[in-house]
């Protein structure tokens, strides 16, 4: 006994010492292994040249390290078709990198303002404070169409009341605070039966968009089953009778079978609902029809011979990429005007 | 209840019986629930594996690990992903088993037993259950902006590091108290100062723990999707990591990417690319379970 306790005494004297010496000890291991722990060629002190200073971080992805020469992020929504344009774009042009990101809209402007990116995708307009925030910031931008996206509102297929909705019933099925309950407090025809309502989570561009072109900006129903997941409320509409829900073209598109589409009736004129379709988005006569955007970063337009190559390539195929991927393309008057607003900016 | 059966004398039983019996029946009750806790987790585990394996298993190929992302299903491949999370652990493992072993020796074998180390103590066991989002945002604030990394692989790396840490932290703390007292006695006895102990006795014999607990971690590291989306990894890429300073996507991102689109196809490569990660994680569990049993020491 006397033994141990002279040892331990022993221990706490000595080891002062050590234990001061073990933090940096670690603290220099875990750098040293971090440097070389990945293979150790990372081309020389690149990452004190990019953006140190906080104000002149133009594009960090771009001398961070040879790879990202364009730097795109931005609504989820858009990114199926900015990553084929970049799929097709990278086949032309294969020396040139144009990855996508998904930040969504608003966490795409966020860094758009930051500067780190030449492109930002967006599935609404920019907002007046993302506006303010970028003069504040000095960045001009060129905002470009690229496609349509009609917002479908969905039904099950089992129900066979539905056969058209006005906004103003749109509005009373989805608001918040609305005294709807039942299908029957919408029209006096209809059943009796409790609405079921799906929709998009609050982060997402599409929930902006219905907020703002169907709720006057108010919000969604609190009991609306929300998700960030289209696919989710897909199902949800598909497998409850008194379902109701709303989501991306694209969705009701590939679950045809499963869904039954609303046909909405224009807000200004006619008792007609117009059912979404791809000729009814394209001519926009469908009153959930949305263009998709992408804003582009003038100074990069100027400046980087590859952003020009990207975006003028973007302009040219977005249209039938946009098809490919499940959106509709625009009208070939907005391309035009794409273009012309491009060599504006490019030639100045 | 054998024990119970057997050696309690006749009479006494008799006496006790109506005790006994409702003893008994408390005993089934509770082996019930237990079993019943147990069938329900492997049930789940079940599904969930047949669910996937069923709708995935057809869509394995070799073009998808060997592909970049694509628009079109079928052409569409995981090779930025899996070289992206292998990058991402090449960062992430050394990163976090050092700091993190380092951490637990200090605590268990040189930090004075006060307040203040009991705070940390408990600190860095409730740090083990932040949600893994603020981990991001934390990489996002303090490695991709305010130290320049950009959304980087070395950035992503550390994130993923400081998540896992805590983790590591107390797996290897119980590994190390369990080295018995009398082996580091027995080496203090032969002259040994105590860094040689430590080096030499501790770190060696808690080695299986500690390895264990860290495969574990990395294993968790390897499936979190929401902390590098926030660090801003990008999802569609055409080419791997050439350095610690590339733009990356990872595993979890494409898949959630893929679950997403409303296109089937892309819904059963999705399937697939789980499959992928699944094994993935079988190897990384198995070599755990490996090293434990191989150099497990006892005394």
């Amino acid at each position: 006994m006397l033994c141990l306790d002279y040892i331990n005494k022993e221990e706490e004297v000595g080891l002062n010492f050590k234990k001061v010496w073990m933090i940096p000890t670690f603290a220099t291991l875990a750098v040293f292994a971090s440097a070389c722990g990945g293979g150790g060629e990372e081309p020389g002190g690149s990452e004190e040249s990019s953006g140190s200073e906080g104000s002149g971080e133009e594009s960090a992805g771009q001398e961070g390290g040879g790879s990202g020469d364009i730097a795109i992020d931005g609504s989820s929504t858009v990114f199926p078709i900015m990553e084929a344009v970049s799929e097709e774009f990278q086949q032309e042009h294969g020396d040139i990198e144009a990855p996508v990101g998904v930040s969504g809209s608003g966490g795409g402007f966020e860094r758009f303002i930051a500067g780190e990116t030449d492109l930002s995708n967006a599935s609404r307009p920019i907002e007046q404070e993302e506006e303010e925030a970028l003069e504040e910031a000095g960045i001009e931008y060129t905002e470009l169409e690229l496609a349509y996206d009609g917002i479908t509102v969905a039904v099950n297929t089992e129900n066979d009341f539905v056969d058209n909705l006005t906004f103003e019933e749109l509005s009373q099925i989805f608001a918040d605070g609305s005294d709807a309950q039942n299908w029957s407090d919408i029209r006096d025809s209809w059943p009796e039966e409790p609405i079921d309502i799906y929709a998009p989570g609050t982060d997402s561009g599409t929930y902006d968009y219905f907020s703002e072109a169907v709720l006057e900006e108010g919000d969604i129903n609190r009991e609306a089953q929300l998700s960030e997941d289209d696919n989710v409320l897909v199902n949800g509409v598909a497998g409850s009778q008194n379902a109701i829900g709303f989501f991306g073209y694209a969705y009701y598109a590939e679950n045809q079978d499963s869904l039954k589409a609303v046909p909405i009736v224009p807000e200004e004129d006619g008792n007609e609902g117009i059912e979404p379709s791809e000729e009814t988005i394209n001519d926009q006569s469908y009153p959930l029809a949305r263009p998709l955007f992408t804003y582009v970063k003038n100074e990069s337009l100027q400046q980087n011979e590859d952003v020009v190559e990207y975006v003028r390539f973007m302009n040219e195929n977005a249209g039938s990429l946009a098809e490919e991927v499940g959106y509709v393309a625009a009208p070939e008057e907005v391309y035009e005007e794409n273009a012309q607003k491009i060599d504006e900016v490019v030639n100045q | 209840m054998k024990f119970a059966n057997t050696t309690v004398p006749q009479e006494v039983q008799k006496e006790n019986s109506p005790q006994l019996s409702k003893r008994q029946i408390w005993n089934k009750v509770f082996k019930g629930v237990c079993f019943t806790a147990t069938a329900f987790s492997i049930a789940m585990l079940l599904i969930l594996l047949v669910r996937i394996v069923t709708q995935g298993a057809g869509f394995l190929d070799w073009g998808l690990l060997t592909n970049f992302a694509s628009r079109n299903a079928e052409d569409a491949g995981l090779l930025a992903a899996l070289a992206g999370t292998i990058w991402l652990m090449l960062v992430t493992a050394p990163v976090s088993f050092i700091l993190g072993v380092g951490t637990a020796v200090y605590l268990e074998e040189y930090a004075p037993r006060n307040k203040f180390t009991n705070l940390l103590q408990t600190n860095i066991s409730n740090l083990a259950g932040v949600p893994s989002v603020v981990f991001g945002l934390l990489g996002l604030t303090i490695f991709n902006r305010l130290m320049g990394m950009g959304a980087s692989v070395i950035a992503g790396g550390l994130t993923l590091s400081l998540l896992v840490l805590p983790i590591i932290v107390v797996a290897s703390r119980e590994a190390i108290s369990a080295v018995p007292t009398d082996v580091k006695h027995a080496s203090y006895a032969m002259g040994a100062t105590k860094w040689q102990t430590i080096f030499r006795i501790v770190v060696p014999t808690a080695l299986p723990g500690v390895l264990t607990g860290t495969i574990l971690a990395l294993s968790r590291a390897i499936g979190e999707t929401a902390p590098i989306l926030v660090l801003g990894a990008l999802t569609y890429v055409a080419s791997t990591p050439s350095n610690l300073f590339s733009n990356f996507t990872a595993m979890p991102v494409q898949i959630y990417n893929w679950t997403g689109r409303p296109q089937q196809e892309f819904q059963d490569i999705a399937a697939a690319g789980i499959i992928i990660l699944l094994l993935m994680l079988l190897v990384m569990n198995s070599i755990a379970v490996f090293i434990r049993s191989k150099f497990q020491k006892r005394f």
